[in-house]
């Protein structure tokens, strides 16, 4: 018998039985979209991160000031003021594994042009700071090295202050007011979307350091810096960078051998490395989790084909007589598996890529439909068929010819 | 009558029944020619269906030899009784054994599909086996569409359809009519005289026997007579295809 007119005398059987045929198909379909789902949530999650990574920046270095313990008591990295725009300047100039440094302070406020304001992130840096973000500045230019020695009251806006204080205006040249202060709008940055953290990082003015130091904060700590961005000339190197800057730091603050450190250095790629591997390893047993739904849908197969194989012992026995030989009953009862799990498998492909969509739209993860998961899922569910299908099957053709005509 | 088309020697089977061992033929010697159309009669039990799976490569001897044209077939595996079956045998039930959910010509396509004739070819030949037994109309009927007559023509034409040189016939008129069982003899004596196809019969019906040429008779797995049929019954109308 070939394959065509086998097909077509399993798919009539099938129709015979259409409720019986259709239940058994969903469960190879709920495990199937199960699969489906999952490894497309666990994709899309996969690349939110890849892309976090890239939109960081790479080879970076994060100075955080502070101690971990002082007195007994801890206080939080961030939480005191021992870094200095010395400290930077220094690790920038004299540290052979690092390319760039900058020192940084963060603080909010709002920022006002004529009638519209806008409270954001006021992210303070030198000029150096966007290049090792790798953020570009799409339209006018960044503030220059002068400009920050001189503390001018000059920015750039992201794209969202832009959009909600300049609409469709041009910004640059314009005359914002930040705290009261009028700055000078120099540069427009790129959009960069949403950080590790899920903040709008476009939701931001750029400004000096220096500028934010002496005009805006007004606090005590004249000349000491928030965290100190550090950039290694590459990734082989980063690691040299991070012993070589805690040593610099070491020794600037002259803490001796066994002392405690009043800053600390993360490595961010590291971090997210860290973040990538664990949702990796989330979305390998989600799979795992979803395929035990797929197991469970092969069993109903192998079920319903066993009482499928009793029921047409009379049918098996009267092609038997009239010549079939076992491989002939073993394969059309192979291939009925094998097409209930496929129609399973593509209808439960088709609702996997709806749940995922539906998944990214009403709860707003990022999902990723990926050819190669919807081919593994679609030769799963005919490996499914046939492993599940292949005992029922095998027991149908071994049946003998003359009880199988007698069977009632 | 040429040369023999069925030679039986010494055949003996045997069934482990539980803890019992069942002989149901012990030690039978059949010589059919080709050409030659034999009525088994027989009580139940007494070995006549087990010949009969037997003739029909259903089932194999547990001792002694069953050649069909002079060739060895008792000692063939499953699949080679299967081919054997498909190319060589044509089968005849009590209860027509249709395929319910096929049309009557798909029934008779069944042999054909098995050994990978062409689908063209099929359906021509399904319907002109449907033809030569006055079915041609109904090609398209699922079983359940057919009377009891009908639908063993059906059959019949199944059987007929890989031009097999033996026809078996297991009591094939027990669910019929007296006036359609006339009917569906008259259809096998004439594919018996018309195509010569040998034909094995098996009744309990002594009327039945009638239609054939020879009858043998078994008792306790043996057979304990053997004789040719004087005055042959021919069906009344001598049509064998109306219907």
């Amino acid at each position: 018998m070939n394959l065509y007119s086998a097909g077509k005398v399993a798919f009539r059987s099938l129709r015979a039985n259409k409720m019986r045929s259709a239940l058994t198909m969903l469960g190879m379909i709920i495990g199937v979209a199960a699969v489906i789902i999952m490894v497309a949530i666990g994709e899309g999650a996969n690349q939110r991160i890849s892309a976090q990574i890239a939109s960081v920046g790479s080879n970076l270095l994060l100075v955080i000031p502070g101690s971990t313990t002082s007195g007994g008591l801890r206080s939080g990295f961030g939480g005191a003021h021992t870094l200095t725009m010395a400290d930077a300047r220094a690790i920038g100039k004299e540290l052979s594994a690092v390319r760039a440094s900058s020192p940084t302070m963060r603080s909010s406020g709002p920022v006002v042009y004529g009638n519209q304001n806008w409270s954001t992130i006021l992210q303070g840096g030198a000029p150096e700071f966007l290049e090792m973000r790798e953020w570009k500045v799409v339209s006018g230019r960044n503030f220059t090295a002068q400009e920050m020695e001189a503390a001018s009251k000059v920015c750039l806006l992201g794209q969202t202050v832009s959009d909600y204080l300049f609409g469709t205006e041009d910004p640059v040249g314009k005359i914002v007011r930040i705290k009261r202060s009028p700055f000078t709008v120099v540069g427009i940055l790129d959009r960069k979307g949403q950080s590790p953290q899920g903040q709008d990082q476009d939701d931001t003015v750029f400004l000096p350091i220096t500028t934010m130091q002496k005009k805006l904060s007004g606090s005590a700590h004249v000349g000491t810096v928030g965290v100190i961005m550090v950039q290694a000339v590459d990734a082989d190197r980063v690691k040299e960078a991070e012993q070589q800057v805690i040593e610099l730091l070491r020794q600037r603050h002259r803490i001796g051998q066994g002392g405690t450190d009043d800053f600390s250095v993360r490595n961010l790629s590291e971090m997210l490395a860290l973040a990538e591997s664990a949702t990796r390893i989330m979305s390998l047993l989600l799979g795992g989790i979803a395929s035990v739904s797929l197991l469970v849908g092969g069993i109903g197969i192998m079920n319903i084909m066993l009482v499928s194989v009793t029921e047409r012992t009379r049918e098996i026995g009267i092609r038997m007589a009239v010549g079939a030989r076992e491989r002939d009953i073993l394969s059309q009862f192979l291939i009925e598996a094998v097409l209930l799990a496929l129609t399973g498998g593509a209808a439960g492909i088709l609702l996997g890529a709806g749940g995922a969509v539906l998944t990214s739209m009403l709860a707003g993860w990022s999902t990723v439909l990926s050819p190669s998961a919807i081919f593994l899922a679609f030769g799963f569910s005919a490996a499914v068929g046939v492993f599940f299908g292949f005992y029922p099957a095998r027991k149908a053709s071994r049946m003998d010819p003359i009880e199988a005509l007698r069977y009632e | 009558m040429g040369v023999a088309a069925i030679e039986v020697t010494g055949l003996v089977k045997t069934y482990r029944l539980g803890d019992v061992l069942v002989e149901a033929l012990k030690g039978v010697d059949l010589s059919i020619a080709a050409g030659e159309f034999l009525a088994v009669m027989g009580p139940s039990g007494s070995g006549k269906s087990t010949l009969m799976n037997i003739l029909g490569c259903l089932d194999r001897p547990t001792t002694g030899s069953y050649r069909i044209d002079g060739e060895e077939v008792g000692g063939l595996s499953r699949d080679g009784r299967a081919i054997l079956r498909r190319k060589r045998l044509g089968f005849v039930f009590q209860g027509f054994n249709l395929l319910s959910r096929l049309t009557a010509r798909e029934n008779v396509e069944l042999p054909m599909i098995y050994d990978g004739t062409p689908a063209a070819d099929r359906h021509e030949r399904a319907l002109s086996a449907l033809s030569s037994v006055g079915l041609a109309d109904r090609a398209r009927h699922l079983p359940s569409q057919l009377s009891g007559g009908q639908q063993q023509r059906v059959a019949i034409a199944r059987a007929i359809v890989n031009t097999p040189s033996l026809i078996l016939a297991d009591e094939p008129t027990g669910n019929l009519d007296s006036a359609t069982s006339g009917e569906i003899l008259g259809i096998f004596q004439r594919l018996n005289d018309d195509r010569g196809i040998t034909m094995v019969l098996v009744t309990h019906e002594p009327d039945i026997a009638q239609y054939a040429k020879r009858v043998i008779r078994f008792l306790d797995g043996r057979i304990v007579e053997d004789r040719p049929v004087p005055d042959r019954r021919r069906p009344a109308g001598h049509e064998g295809t109306a219907g």
